[in-house]
Parts: C-alpha cells; structure tokens; sequence
C-alpha cells in the first residue's frame, strides 16, 4: 500500500511537470493517469500494492469533492439571483449533454458492429 | 470553536468525514439509490454545521485542504481500472472520439443559449460555458474568456452534482446497460464527481468516465473561445 500510494505521487509528479512543461492545457492529474495507464498497459503488470491504494482513493473519491461541494456557498447569493438561468442551464444543459454523448457512441458502436469485427477501428 | 483548533486540518477533516459518513448511511439505507448523493447531501451538512458555529467558508476550506489535494492522486489512480481496459480501447478509439466531442459540443452550445434565453448576465453565460470541464481545465478556460473563474468553479462543481445525481436515472431512461456508454457519458458531462460516483457501483464505467473527462475537459478547452465568438453575435 505505502508503495503503490509512492507509484501514485510519482505519477501526479510527472503528470504535473510533464503539463508545466509541454504547456498542456490539462491538469497534472489528468496527464498523470494516462501516463501510469500507458506504463501499465506497457508493461502488463499488475502490482497489489498499487492496485489496494488505488481502489482506497478511488471508492472514497467523492469524500474528496466534498469541500468543493461547500465552496457553492460562497456564491449562494449570486446564484439565488440568476436562479432561473443557473436551474436551467445546470439541469437541462448537462443531462442533455450526457443524453447526446451516450445516443452518439450507442450509433457509433451499433455502425462499427455492423461494418463487422474485422471492419475498419 | 478556538481560533487555534480551525487553524489546524483536525476540525475540518472531522467535520467532512462524519458529514460523508452520515450521508453515505443515509443512501446505503436508501438501497444506494443515486437521488441520495452523497457529496451533494454532506456538503448540505457541513454548510448547515458551518453556519450554527459561525465559521467562515475560507476558514474551513483552509482546514479540510487536504482532502482537495488528494483529488490529484485520486485521478491519477484511475489509471488502475484504465489499463485493464486497454487492450478494448483501440477499437473503441474512434466512436468514444465523436461522442466525447458531440457531448462537449452539446455541452457548450446549450449553455450559452439556455442561459441567454433566460436572461443571464453576459458574465454568467461565459461562466457557464466551461462547466462541464473538470474544475482545473475549466478554470483556465474561465479566465481566457473573461469569465469568473471563482464562479465557474461553483458552477463546475454543482452541474457535476447534478450529473451524479440524475445521471444514472436519465442512462437507465435511454435503456443503456453497457458500462463503457454510461462511464463516457457521464464523465463527458459530470467529470470528476460523476466518474467518483460509479466507482462503487462498476470500476469498469469509472475507468471510462475518467477516460472521457480527459478528453471532453480538453475538447472544451479548443471549443469555448471558438463557440462564444460564434455565438457571439447573437447578443
């Protein structure tokens, strides 16, 4: 566990300079989970150390946005004023985004099926 | 509560943790029904908490620091359940590629033009327009477009609240069992927060939402300049 939470930091690590460095326009977070899914798939290893640390983060994840969650607060009047904007953009806007990515892969996946397994990925 | 105690971690770690534990009781009494959510139900705690002791916002967020943090590393163990489905990927490359970007594209454009029909400040509608980009990604986004970033973090965080929360209703609606549709679709339009969510329930669909908040994150960092100036012209 300590060395799979170690295999995780230097991960963020080199996720964090590697979007310093290169000016990605993604977090270091973001960058250092496809970089260790690279190395994983690479080397084709599992190690229980890393995988116990990983399944600790990941079930309690939204502990961690929690804080985040509070912070809305902040800006309580400013969203009670524009309520109706922020309603309707927030629930309308986001389900319908959700809706539209999963009917599109759904119609993706369904044409790629059709043109057969062999057919061009 | 002493000035000195809050300016340690110990108040706000406490105070979240029995504020997520209270509410994760709550949903697991529930039959872990997805209404229940539980970062929505525990931040409402802790506000009301808050609140009775008089305790600044910026004082707590200051002492539960560490949990924010540990998003960082949060993310980067979501390349455990990705690699298992690499060997799937290459042939998912390309409809996962279309969809991600119709959803950022969907994402954006409804956005701007439900909160301009409601009458929003041109202020929030360009605050708006990054939310369904995880909070680091859309921040950046928020401050080249002039928007608030303080508010678009708000706003980030609270439709990612909504995605978790009725999602999984909508998914089921569509009649979409496949984990890789629900994981694209709900990181696409949730991010963090709805890629946290599924992780109880099926790693395989965290590993794909964590997958597309990558790619929808830096989708709508290319299309947001480019759709507000488009759509621009309208106001």
């Amino acid at each position: 566990m300590p060395l799979g939470l170690l295999v995780l930091l230097l991960g963020l690590l080199a996720g964090e300079l590697a979007s310093q460095l290169l000016r990605l326009p993604l977090p270091g977070g973001v960058v250092g989970m496809a970089l260790l899914a690279g190395l994983l798939g690479a080397t084709r290893r599992r190690w229980a150390s890393l995988e116990d640390a990983s399944a600790a983060l990941l079930r309690h994840m939204p502990l961690l946005f929690v804080p985040a969650g509070v912070g809305v607060v902040q800006f309580a009047s400013s969203l009670r004023a524009a309520w109706l904007p922020v309603l309707c953009t927030l629930l309308l806007g986001t389900l319908l985004s959700m809706a539209v990515t999963a009917l599109t892969l759904r119609a993706c996946l369904a044409l790629q099926a059709r043109a057969g397994p062999k057919g061009p990925a | 509560m002493s000035e000195r105690l809050w300016s340690t971690p110990l108040p706000g770690l406490l105070l979240t943790l029995a504020a997520y534990e209270l509410a994760r009781a709550v949903q697991r009494r529930g039959g872990e029904h997805p209404l229940l959510n539980p970062v929505a139900l525990s931040a409402a705690l802790v506000i009301a908490v808050l609140q009775l002791l008089d305790v600044s916002y910026a004082r707590y967020a200051d002492s539960a620091r560490l949990l924010l943090w540990l998003l960082g590393p949060a993310t980067v163990a979501l390349a455990v359940p990705l690699a298992r489905e690499l060997p799937r990927l290459s042939r998912l490359a390309w409809p996962v590629l279309v969809a991600v970007t119709a959803g950022a594209f969907t994402s954006i454009i409804s956005a701007v033009l439900l909160a301009r029909w409601t009458g929003a400040s041109e202020l929030l509608v360009r605050s708006l327009a990054p939310k369904s980009a995880t909070t680091p990604i859309a921040i950046g986004i928020a401050e080249k477009v002039g928007a608030a970033p303080e508010l678009t973090a708000a706003l980030v965080v609270a439709s990612g609240i909504v995605g978790a929360t009725f999602g999984p209703l909508l998914l089921d609606l569509l009649g979409t069992r496949d984990p890789r549709v629900r994981g694209i679709a709900t990181g696409t339009a949730a991010h963090g927060i709805g890629t946290a969510s599924l992780y109880r329930t099926s790693p395989e669909a965290s590993a794909y939402s964590g997958l597309a908040m990558g790619l929808s994150g830096l989708i709508t960092a290319l299309l947001v300049p480019w759709l507000l100036q488009l759509l621009g012209a309208g106001s």
